[in-house]
């Protein structure tokens, strides 16, 4: 690994402006990504780490906007922000253009794979076809050399007998097939990093096996990073090299993916770990989190986490712990968003402990504005 | 609250002549098949020949999807069946035979004794109140326009239920519903002030639910659950899991619940069945089938769910290949396509070693992974000092040729006949019982790897 990342994210800021208000649906994330490495970003639905994840490589859809913060990948802005003459931000002149995004970047060298593979593919060409295409356009070859190329691609993903399947419809390709398929377009053109949304998620779990264990030869062969965004603890445990815990809009905790596991510093990841039933174990009794997400739309006060955090203190409520290393002295770097480390200094000890607001989990508030229970987070900040 | 409607309602039920007790059979499946009528070709492209080879032109002709074949097992009154499968193994189209909603093609299923086919319509649709659902997607199962009181009540309403209740107190039946609706709403963990309010304004969770109240509100005795918490985020699955549990607690009742997701049917089964391509191949008591599994499908399945703990990484055992199509499925044992411990042929006298080797390649071959330049490459690839000889030898070093001539199917036909067909695994359909080492309970798999244990039965 080397010293210097190869994606850097600094406070990336992602809003939907929707009639029923802003919605803060990335609110400030840094990370980073170095070569070679499987970098995850795991989160339940409405966390934001698909918003996270087309910020990148700015494909963020109507009404949703980059407000602010920084993207660098190999020191090139995609994304950069500075206070006009106003004191309003915008983006600086460096940023790259969205021609420059779509010629240099997207596919070249950030490669996306999503998790439903028939939005990637064109579903009246054929499978070699379209990646013959991609190649052609991508790499600069001619029709024969980049038709040589896709089928050994294929055959690299493992499809089997490629030249004859090369002619098939993405619809006679089972599903594991058609991810083979996007893995190896997304890596015809040799890209430094892939951004993979959710790529198992919809496959049974022999064939995500299967994907997996392809991502990991792969990974080795070419030495490719990867954005790994999942919901899945297991998936996470099983690839990822170091962990982004996202929760409401927020990199609640950032650590190798053996710290996250086994030394928690975050009470939401504790508590996610904690509901999950194990294939390797037989659980008795589940550990739910009390109460539901709420929405981006109109966050908690103080932590984000604090209407179902079990160790919230009324400090919680008052105060936003922003993410920080928490780690030893002479330990790995790991960061969280979590007023019960040391490195923070805001009295979580004498402060006295906070009623669970989230309710007992079954009577939680409904996902309408009008609870009383939603609204627990009134005032930001 | 008034426990009374919710009580009475059990007690009634308790002194009911078709009472079964707990512990004993309380809805039987026997030989359950069911076959659709295919004609079209739109699942052409994934088509297998019997041989696990694709064919290489889509076929309009009329076929038999056999998407449940001959499915035989008891479902214990209070306990919780796990059935466990990845999707197109016939899960959900087992599910829906066993409640009539689909007929079936072949066999019966008995419930409280009765077999349903046998019953009248009317009958039939009484006997409904006691085996209720509940689907994957609790959004689609509720109707957007209705609040969730009177989807609550709905299958109270259906049923005639408390109208003969009614006569004897100062409340119509549909108060006396009302009153059961929020009361149920109540036991599933809503506000039962939440009584008035649209589906739309409640979480996926909490949509789920109501669904469970909708279920229960008929006071049933089985419960069908399809992919309950499938779609829910983990935290939220917990929550739903656990009342899930309570509720069976409280009511009696008996759960057939289907999942793709072992770590779910790990957590809330009793015994779990395993599903491949419309066959049970193995079943048991939780605790006997995910520490002593035995069949090969049931070890690949445990072998691929990644566990949340990353010391536990990368010890998968990766299956290999695709599941082939229900129409006109693998012979005999129908997992013998991919299985990794498909049992040699008698007249060959290999060693384990040479018999891997062979299968290996005899895979490799039908899914035509590899390619092939020159006959010394290919034996170095798949038989390194292991080649084995007499006649498996000769099958061999001629499908070696044959492929470096460019005659794949040739060669894979050769190989499918040899090394294949003559297998137990493609000619019997195996079932046998095993000795349990966790619990006493019976375990079944369906594998000709235990021809040789003596069956106790
Ligand atoms: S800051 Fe407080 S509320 Fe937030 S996670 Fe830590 S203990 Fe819980
Ligand atoms: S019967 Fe044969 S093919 Fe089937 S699971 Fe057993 S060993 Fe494998």
């Amino acid at each position: 690994m080397s010293s210097e990342p190869l994606l850097q994210v600094r406070n990336l800021t992602t809003q939907f402006f929707t009639e029923e208000g802003t919605v803060r649906a990335v609110d400030g994330i840094s990370f980073d990504v170095y070569e070679g490495e499987i970098a995850g970003i795991v989160g339940e639905s409405g966390a934001g780490k698909s918003v996270a994840a087309q910020s990148i490589v700015r494909l963020v859809e109507e009404p949703g906007e980059i407000v602010d913060g920084e993207v660098y990948f190999k020191g090139e802005p995609i994304v950069e922000f500075e206070e006009d003459d106003d004191g309003d931000l915008a983006p600086t002149d460096a940023m790259l253009t969205n021609e420059e995004m779509r010629r240099n970047i997207r596919g070249r060298e950030i490669a996306i794979i999503f998790q439903d593979p028939m939005e990637s593919l064109n579903p009246v060409y054929t499978v070699g076809g379209q990646l013959r295409e991609f190649i052609e356009i991508n790499r600069e070859v001619g029709t024969s050399e980049a038709k040589a190329i896709a089928v050994d691609m294929l055959r690299e993903v493992g499809i089997p007998d490629p030249e004859s399947r090369y002619d098939e419809y993405p619809h006679q390709f089972s599903g594991g097939m058609r991810q083979r398929v996007l893995i190896a377009m997304a890596l015809a053109c040799e890209p430094s990093l892939i951004i993979a949304d959710e790529p198992t998620t919809a496959l049974d779990v022999t064939v995500e096996a299967q994907i997996l264990e392809l991502v990991d030869e792969l990974q080795e062969k070419y030495g490719t990073s990867f954005i790994w965004v999942t919901h899945d603890m297991g998936v996470v445990a099983e690839i990822c090299d170091r962990v982004n815990v996202m929760y409401l809009g927020e990199v609640v905790e950032q650590a190798e993916v053996d710290d996250l596991f086994h030394d928690s510093h975050h009470p939401y990841t504790e508590a996610l770990l904690a509901s999950l039933p194990r294939p390797d174990q037989t659980v008795e009794e589940l550990n739910p989190i009390e109460g539901v997400m709420p929405e981006a739309i109109n966050p908690p006060s103080g932590c984000r986490f604090h209407p179902r955090c079990p160790e919230a203190r009324e400090v919680c409520a008052r105060i936003h712990p922003d993410n920080r290393d928490v780690s030893e002295a002479g330990e790995r770097t790991h960061r969280a968003a979590c007023f019960r480390n040391d490195a923070f200094d805001v009295g979580y000890d004498e402060s006295p402990p906070l009623e669970m607001t989230a309710g007992s989990g079954f009577s939680a508030g409904l996902t309408g504005e009008t609870d009383a229970e939603a609204e627990s987070g009134g005032e930001a900040e | 609250m008034s426990e009374s409607v919710l009580g009475e309602e059990v007690s009634a039920d308790t002194v009911s002549a078709d009472e079964v007790a707990f512990g004993e059979t309380l809805v039987e499946l026997d030989g359950l098949t069911k076959h659709f009528k295919s004609e079209r070709g739109y699942l052409a492209g994934l088509r297998f020949k019997r041989d696990g080879t694709t064919l290489p032109r889509p076929t309009y002709e009329r076929t038999d999807v056999q998407a449940v074949d001959d499915v035989s097992f008891e479902i214990e009154k209070g306990e919780t069946l796990g059935l466990v499968g990845e999707s197109g193994c016939g899960k959900s189209t087992l599910a829906r035979t066993i409640l009539q909603l689909v007929e079936p093609s072949e066999g019966a299923v008995y419930f409280k004794g009765e077999n349903l086919a046998e019953l009248s319509g009317e009958e039939l649709r009484s006997k409904r109140k006691d085996m209720q659902m509940i689907f994957q997607d609790p959004q689609s199962s509720l109707n957007p326009r209705m609040k969730v009181g009177p989807i609550v009540e709905e299958p109270m309403k259906a049923h005639g239920m408390f109208e003969e209740e009614a006569k004897e107190t100062d409340k119509s039946a549909a108060e006396l519903r009302e009153e059961r609706a929020r009361e149920l709403l109540e036991k599933v963990g809503l506000d039962p002030q939440h009584y008035n309010r649209y589906p739309h304004a409640f979480s996926g969770g909490q949509r789920q639910r109501v669904n469970l109240a909708r279920a229960l509100s008929v006071n049933p005795d089985f419960i069908v659950c399809d992919e309950p918490t499938s779609a829910l985020d983990a935290s939220i699955q917990a929550q739903v899991l656990n009342t899930m549990r309570d509720l069976q607690e409280e009511f009696g009742l008996t759960y057939l619940f289907i999942s793709h997701d072992l770590s779910v049917i790990r957590h809330i089964s009793d015994r779990v069945a395993v599903m491949y391509l419309g066959h049970i191949v193995e079943l048991a008591n939780k605790e006997e089938l995910f520490e002593n599994p035995q069949h090969p499908y049931t070890e690949s399945l445990l072998g691929a769910i990644p566990v949340p703990d990353p010391r536990k990484a990368g010890q998968r055992q990766i299956l290999r290949g695709d599941v082939p199509s229900p129409i006109d499925p693998p012979s005999g044992c129908r997992f013998h396509t991919r299985c990794p411990h498909l049992i040699a042929p008698e007249e060959y006298d290999l060693t384990d070693e040479e018999w891997n080797a062979v299968r290996e390649f005899v895979r490799a071959v039908m899914r035509r992974t590899f390619e092939a330049n020159s006959e010394e490459q290919v034996r170095e690839r798949f038989f390194d000092g292991t080649h084995p000889g007499g006649d498996a030898g000769d099958v061999v070093d001629e499908a070696i040729s044959r492929i470096v001539l460019d005659e794949w199917e040739t060669a894979n036909e050769l190989l499918q006949e040899s090394f294949v067909q003559p297998s137990i695994c493609a000619s019997e359909r195996p079932a046998y019982f095993v000795e349990p080492e966790h619990g006493t309970g019976e375990h079944f798999a369906a594998c000709h790897l235990h021809r040789d244990e003596p069956q106790t039965y």
